[in-house]
């Protein structure tokens, strides 16, 4: 999964601009930067916030699809679906070790996010009352983050860009699956068509706010476009993700929920409708219908595994200890 | 029923392994640290691997066509033919690892033996789930060590698990008539030979954990005969859910 927005203000350059200036060749010249090469503070701070965002998305995320496991419908779909979420724990976790390269600790970014001080993408927020969103997640979610995600395979930082690209084949492989979910159910039943385009009508625009706010209202992309961060804007790819997305879908026999979604000839893309930005603002802000429960969730697993990191901890100093005491004993 | 013994003795390895894999899948996501998030889906996914292969020979042995998922999703609690240790409820993670490691100490071996067993396919689904239990088997043995010789509070959980799974483990030795037959033509394992390497792993573990293992008194039994706990049925309340609202559906 993906980490939408960056809304923190980049900061002023206190840096030196002879320093800055060789920094900038090097990402010129498309050298990668890697962990212990000079990097001006602002570009350490978005890559730190901007990994350990997508890491947090990657473990919240695990939520939303989790809530299905017990009850996948068939042996097949249930270890696909463990699998998958099973995949985004490791995502995670080789996310966050490159977020570490720059200095920052995986728990003060675990604390972050459950004080609610850190975001992760919006799009969890949304429930999973239905199997079909199994289905919809893997196909428009996923979907929609390997459009963000492929480009990231090239990004700057050496790490980042490692670890996106393990990330990106894992994420087309669960994209496909979606896709397959949802082509079984718009083939099969009237009642799973049913569940099918409810699940569209609910995750179509949620989907589209995934790439963040539109060009024109997006703070710092000139920066992190510099520094080749980010390398599109958020509005070529949500258009790059339409244009792949709908005919897949009237393939499937479903209809988008939006009346002014029309093909432009001229153009060759796909047009589609205003996205409601205040709903998108709101459930940044944190009235979506789950952000209280997805933390609550991740801070109930943290209180309750608190005695387990505990024992570990203790056990692997009294071993330490032990060793420590038979070695003086030997000597 | 004319179910013969080789279905019954196929239909309880599936069942056991179905059952276990659903509680360990239970802590997707919610998992004391990210690790632990991944070795538990890991093991949860190779207990519902080795049901799949059960349960599509199974389906084979009787031969009325039935697959792995009517045999998974269609039968209710009376058609279920787990030992009852598997089903109890996830419970906190020294329980869950404390079962883990009293059925991986148990099975590994048992797969081993089944490896090797006249029945082809029985013997090749066997090969494969040994190295998987192999890595059940040292998983939870060090969690078993880590959290008995590691606070007073993991060791006080761990000891409350003991009591609570020790009368459950019984029920892994018992032999009945529908499996004698089987052991002596070679087809199955005998799962009371078992029982001294059993107490050899679990005795040379628990000195490492502290733990003293408790005297054999009365056990639990009757999951293999379709007699099972409260458990069981919500279990498969939230597994057959699906098959059960939206029946005859492909998904």
């Amino acid at each position: 999964m993906y980490a939408q927005a960056l809304n923190a203000a980049t900061e002023t350059s206190k840096d030196d601009p002879a320093k800055l200036a060789a920094f900038q060749a090097r990402i010129d010249a498309e050298e990668k930067i890697e962990p212990n090469d000079w990097m001006p503070e602002g570009y350490r701070k978005t890559l730190v916030r901007q990994i350990s965002q997508h890491a947090h998305s990657e473990i919240v995320g695990m939520l939303p699809e989790g809530n299905w496991i017990t009850r996948a419908p068939s042996l097949k779909r249930k270890a696909a679906l463990l699998a998958k979420v099973q995949d985004e724990g490791g995502h995670g976790l080789y996310l966050y070790s490159a977020a570490e390269t720059l200095g920052v600790s995986r728990e003060e970014l675990v604390e972050a996010l459950l004080s609610g001080k850190a975001k992760y993408s919006s799009i969890f927020n949304y429930p999973t009352p239905s199997w079909a969103d199994m289905g919809m997640i893997g196909w428009l979610v996923d979907g929609a983050a390997i459009m963000n995600q492929i480009p990231l395979c090239r990004t700057s930082f050496g790490p980042y860009a490692r670890a996106m690209i393990r990330i990106c084949k894992e994420e087309s492989f669960h994209q496909r699956q979606g896709y397959e979910i949802v082509m079984t159910l718009a083939r099969g039943t009237p009642a799973q068509k049913k569940m099918a385009q409810d699940s569209l009508n609910r995750w179509w625009w949620p989907a589209l706010m995934m790439f963040g706010p539109s060009d024109t209202a997006s703070q710092h992309s000139d920066q992190n476009m510099k520094w080749k961060i980010k390398r599109f804007s958020n509005d070529a790819l949500r258009q790059k993700f339409v244009d792949a997305t709908v005919p897949q879908g009237h393939f499937l026999g479903l209809t988008f929920p939006d009346p002014d979604l029309r093909f432009n000839e001229a153009t060759g893309h796909w047009e589609f409708g205003e996205i409601d930005w205040s709903e998108f603002n709101r459930v940044v802000k944190g009235e979506g219908p789950c952000n209280r429960e997805r933390l609550k969730a991740r801070n109930k697993a943290q209180e309750e595994g608190a005695w387990v990191r505990a024992a570990a901890l203790a056990h692997a100093e009294k071993r330490a200890a032990r060793k420590a005491a038979a070695k003086i004993a030997a000597e | 029923m004319t179910d013969t013994p080789l279905f019954t003795y196929t239909l309880r390895l599936a069942d056991n392994a179905l059952v276990l894999g659903h509680r360990l899948s239970e802590w997707c996501g919610h998992a004391p640290m990210l690790e632990e998030d991944l070795a538990l889906a890991n093991m949860a996914l190779d207990c519902i691997g080795q049901a799949r292969n059960f349960y599509t020979y199974a389906g084979e042995i009787e031969g009325k066509g039935r697959t792995e998922d009517d045999l998974a999703y269609l039968r209710d609690c009376d058609g279920f033919r787990n030992i009852l240790l598997v089903e109890r409820p996830r419970g906190d993670f020294a329980f869950t690892i404390l079962r883990q490691f009293f059925y991986a100490a148990f099975m590994h071996p048992y797969f081993e033996r089944l490896s090797a067993s006249k029945d082809e396919r029985l013997a090749s689904i066997a090969a494969k789930a040994v190295k998987e239990m192999a890595y059940h088997l040292r998983h939870s043995a060090e969690w078993v060590i880590r959290l008995g010789d590691g606070t007073e509070e993991s060791a006080a959980r761990l000891a409350e698990a003991l009591v609570d799974l020790w009368p459950f483990t019984g029920e892994m030795f018992e032999v009945d008539e529908t499996e004698r037959a089987l052991i002596e033509a070679g087809v199955a394992v005998d799962p009371a030979a078992l029982r001294p390497l059993w107490l050899e792993t679990v005795d040379r573990v628990f000195a490492d954990a502290l733990l003293a293992r408790p005297q054999d008194g009365w056990m639990q039994t009757g999951g293999r005969r379709g007699e099972h706990s409260e458990h069981l049925g919500h279990l498969l309340a939230d597994l057959q859910f699906m098959q059960r609202a939206y029946p005859g559906s492909t998904w």
